[in-house]
């Protein structure tokens, strides 16, 4: 497990947050139907650092992108996201 | 190949076991075959397999990065049955379990196949609508499936927790009979002996770096120990099926996620069936050696790292010691976690890719094990025809575009959804 330092409450558990997906697969309301399956169904899925959305689903239920590695767990970057950010 | 048999035993008893032989060669690859298999798990074994045995392409090669099975193929929970909701899913894992019913005496090879029974339990009104609605759908596809009520679910495993005050009130099941568990090695190591057998090369340790394509269609591979060519391309190493395709620039409806699974002290019979649940992520079998053995939800986000979450192994051994408290006092030995190929719809990928001569099997989700058999058979036919087997077909890589998905679990389309 690992801690994710919400840019709200602070560095908290893991296990207070959600995935929700990455931010490549967020589809844009003006794409057209070929990109907005590329960003729906496909991923580059790879084994470095990509950037995601995650919520602090069990906490202050703010959404935050961050950058995080997919084989150390590491979090480089944390931005808020919404109202306020 | 060495036939194994009881005689054979006695007589390797008498010698001091010297007189064993390889189970399969060690090759050096060829400059060039029919078919190469990308990864050495359970399926691409038995892909190779059906390839030599059914089709009769003898010039096959298995490449594998590491050894044979260390992949998920030794990391499940052994777990094999076809109580698939969707006629799809039903069709393609009922195929596997009818091979797996005979597999042992083909292969010569004990694969340990226990139909010990698979049992879904229900915990109110709503799991057992929708327990009698899978057994009504598998019942009319042909799949033996029998619902069960309270007393029958009782008699059938008697350390289920049946009291009043239960965490989990028991309602009834569903149990498929011909369900059980195999053991998980001796599938890989089966296959590859019977493969091997019929003159496939088993290249271990042998990792792809690349795939080489002229005018559109794959033509080979580079790996670690040169470069090999090949008419036809078949990536197989689900996990990591992103990571191989992504060698020739195709993006796969794929995360990949972590899944754990645990197991006990071994200890005397306890539970001779599988027990699963309608409305929990929780089963519980008990190894022949006598471990329990135990699995749970995935870890829900991405990762490649093969190490699970302690919060999941604390919410599996809760549920587990809910629906049978008398596993409270087991220490557990070991936990691992295995990558698992997430699709987008929980169904796997069995196919052609978009690149000519290059096919994909993958996204397994957490439930490739059972489908082994099922996986080779279908996707040596897809690899020697060059089209999909029927059954297979309605698992094209292209279905998420076409909007064909195959959602089991109805619970739409991303990957931590299953």
């Amino acid at each position: 497990m690992f801690l994710i330092p919400c840019p709200h409450c602070g560095p908290r558990n893991q296990a207070e947050f959600v995935y929700e997906r990455v931010e490549e697969a967020v589809a844009h309301p003006d794409a057209s139907p070929q990109e907005t399956i590329q960003a729906l169904y496909t991923r580059a899925n790879g084994r470095d650092f990509s950037w995601e959305l995650w919520r602090h689903a069990y906490g202050c239920r703010g959404w935050m992108r961050l950058r995080r590695h997919r084989t150390t767990h590491e979090i480089a970057e944390v931005h808020a996201i919404g109202a306020g950010a | 190949m060495m036939r194994y048999s009881a005689l054979g035993l006695l007589k390797g008893g008498l010698d001091g076991h010297k007189s064993w032989t390889r189970a399969w060669r060690a090759p050096e690859p060829k400059a060039r075959y029919d078919v190469i298999v990308i990864g050495g798990g359970g399926h691409g074994l038995a892909t190779a397999y059906y390839l030599a045995n059914v089709h009769g392409l003898r010039n096959v090669a298995v490449l594998e990065k590491g050894w044979i099975g260390g992949g998920n193929t030794g990391r499940n929970t052994t777990i094999v049955r076809s109580n698939y909701r969707l006629p799809q899913m039903q069709n393609l894992l009922e195929l596997s379990l009818k091979l797996w019913e005979g597999l042992s005496q083909e292969l010569n090879y004990n694969l340990m196949f226990s139909q010990r029974g698979a049992l879904f339990l229900g915990h109110s009104d709503s799991d057992m609508t929708r327990l009698a609605e899978r057994g009504d759908s598998l019942r009319c596809n042909g799949i033996d499936a029998d619902l069960l009520d309270r007393d029958a679910v009782a008699r059938l495993v008697p350390l289920l927790d049946m009291s009043q005050t239960a965490r989990y009130p028991i309602h009834g099941g569903l149990i498929q009979k011909r369900g059980g568990t195999a053991r998980h090695d001796a599938v890989a190591w089966g296959y590859a002996r019977a493969a091997d057998a019929l003159g496939v090369d088993i290249i271990q340790n042998c990792e792809v770096t690349g795939i080489d394509i002229e005018g559109g269609k794959a033509v080979g591979v580079r790996t670690n120990r040169g470069a090999i060519g090949a008419d036809r391309i078949g990536i197989c190493v689900a996990g990591n099926s992103s990571l191989v395709a992504a060698m020739t620039g195709l993006r796969l409806p794929i995360e990949s996620h972590m899944l754990q699974a645990f197991v006990s002290e071994p200890v005397k019979p306890m539970i001779d069936t599988v027990i699963m649940s309608q409305s929990i992520h929780c089963y519980i079998s008990q190894s022949d050696k006598g471990e329990i053995v135990l699995g749970g939800d995935p870890d829900l986000y991405p990762s490649y790292s093969q190490r699970g979450i302690p919060m999941r192994i604390e919410e599996v051994a809760g549920q587990a010691i809910g629906l049978v408290p008398a596993l409270s006092r087991l220490r557990m030995l070991r936990c691992w976690s295995g990558v698992t190929d997430m699709s987008f719809d929980g169904a796997p990928i069995i196919g052609a890719t978009p690149v000519d001569g290059l096919y994909l099997n993958g996204g397994w989700c957490y439930g490739g094990f059972k489908a082994t058999p099922g996986s080779g058979w279908l996707y040596a036919h897809t690899l020697a025809k060059g089209e999909p087997h029927p059954v297979n077909a309605p698992f094209a890589l292209d279905r998420f575009a076409r909007g064909a998905l195959i959602d089991e679990a109805a619970s739409g389309p991303l990957p931590q959804s299953r």
